[in-house]
C-alpha cells in the first residue's frame, strides 16, 4: 500500500473561437451566443488544469513522471490548440461547437486515454480536467462524470 | 458538513536524489532537481477541514487556532529549512510535492479539534500542486 495522491499541472494556450451552432438560425445564434457569435470570432488565453491520481512511487516519490505529462500535453494539447482557430479543428468544425464546455469534454477524452500510458504499472489515471477561459469563467469535469464528444 | 480552508506559506530548499543510485541514474530520473546542493521554492499550503457549524460561535473551527496549529506543526518546522537535511521525515524519503502533502497530512491528522482533516494541498509553484486526502492505493 502506498499513499494515493493527486498531482495537478497547469498548461496555457491561446486560441480563437466563434460560437455558432449550425442548426440554429442567424437570429437564434445571435440571441444564444451574443458577442461570442460575432462573425470573425475572438480569443482567450486558456488555462488547462490536469489532475492525475495514483499511488506515490516509493522510490521516486512521484505520482507521475512530470516531463512525460508535459510532453503529452505539448503533443496533444498545445500543438493542437495553441495559436489556432478552434473552429478549424476537426472535432469543432461541425455540430460540436467550440464552447469551453465542449473543449473540456474533448480535453478530458484525450487525457483519459493517454494518461494511463504514462505509467508502466498501469495504476495512473486521469482524475479531473479544469479549464479556465478567463479569470471569471471556469469549467470542471471530474473524469468519472465524463461524456463523449459529439463527432460531426 | 462545511469545508473550510486555511493557507500558509513556507520557503524551503530540497533536492531529489536516491542515495542508492549512481549519479547518472539520479540525473536521468530527476534531472536538474538532482543537483547535489539543492534548490528552493516558496510553497503554499492549503489545509481544508470539514465539520459542522457551531450554532453559538458560527465557526467550524477557530481559524486562529487552525493558524497556530499550522504554524506549530508545519511552518515552524519547514520554513527556511533544507527539507532533506533538516526535516526528519525526508531523511530517507524524497521531498517531492506529493510526499510533502502526505507528510503534512500525517503531522496534522488528529490535531485539529472539532473538525476532520479533509485535504492537504501543496503548491510548489502556481502551475504544479499535489493533493492528499489520506487515501491509500
Amino acid at each position: 500500500m502506498a499513499p494515493l495522491a493527486y498531482f495537478s499541472r497547469r498548461y496555457c494556450f491561446s486560441a480563437m473561437h466563434r460560437l455558432n451552432a449550425p442548426s440554429l438560425s442567424v437570429e437564434q445564434n445571435r440571441e444564444t451566443y451574443g458577442k461570442c457569435n460575432n462573425p470573425f470570432g475572438h480569443g482567450h488565453n486558456y488555462f488547462v488544469e490536469v489532475t492525475v491520481a495514483g499511488p506515490i512511487d516509493p522510490v521516486t516519490g512521484f505520482v507521475v513522471d512530470m516531463p512525460k505529462l508535459d510532453a503529452l500535453a505539448k503533443r496533444e494539447l498545445i500543438d493542437r490548440f495553441d495559436q489556432v482557430s478552434m473552429n478549424d479543428d476537426l472535432v469543432f468544425s461541425g455540430e460540436f461547437v467550440p464552447s469551453t464546455e465542449n473543449l473540456t469534454i474533448e480535453v478530458e477524452r484525450i487525457f483519459r486515454n493517454e494518461v494511463p500510458k504514462l505509467d508502466a504499472a498501469g495504476k495512473l489515471r486521469l482524475h479531473a480536467i479544469r479549464i479556465e477561459e478567463t479569470a471569471n469563467n471556469s469549467f470542471d469535469l471530474p473524469s468519472d462524470n465524463r461524456t463523449q464528444p459529439v463527432l460531426s | 458538513m462545511i469545508y473550510l480552508t486555511r493557507k500558509a506559506e513556507f520557503s524551503s530548499a530540497h533536492f531529489y536524489r536516491n542515495p542508492d543510485w549512481s549519479e547518472e541514474k539520479n540525473r536521468a530520473v530527476f534531472g536538474k532537481c538532482a543537483n547535489a546542493n539543492g534548490h528552493g521554492h516558496n510553497y503554499t499550503l492549503e489545509v481544508t477541514v470539514g465539520g459542522e457549524v457551531d450554532p453559538v460561535t458560527g465557526f467550524v473551527v477557530d481559524l486562529k487556532l487552525l493558524k497556530d496549529i499550522l504554524e506549530e506543526q508545519v511552518v515552524s518546522v519547514y520554513d527556511h529549512r533544507h527539507l532533506n537535511h533538516e526535516v526528519s521525515e525526508f531523511a530517507s524519503t524524497v521531498p517531492t510535492t506529493e510526499n510533502i502533502a502526505v507528510a503534512i497530512w500525517r503531522r496534522l491528522e488528529g490535531k485539529i479539534p472539532n473538525a476532520k482533516l479533509h485535504r492537504v494541498r501543496v503548491y510548489e509553484m502556481d502551475d504544479l500542486f499535489a493533493d492528499y486526502y489520506g487515501e491509500e492505493a
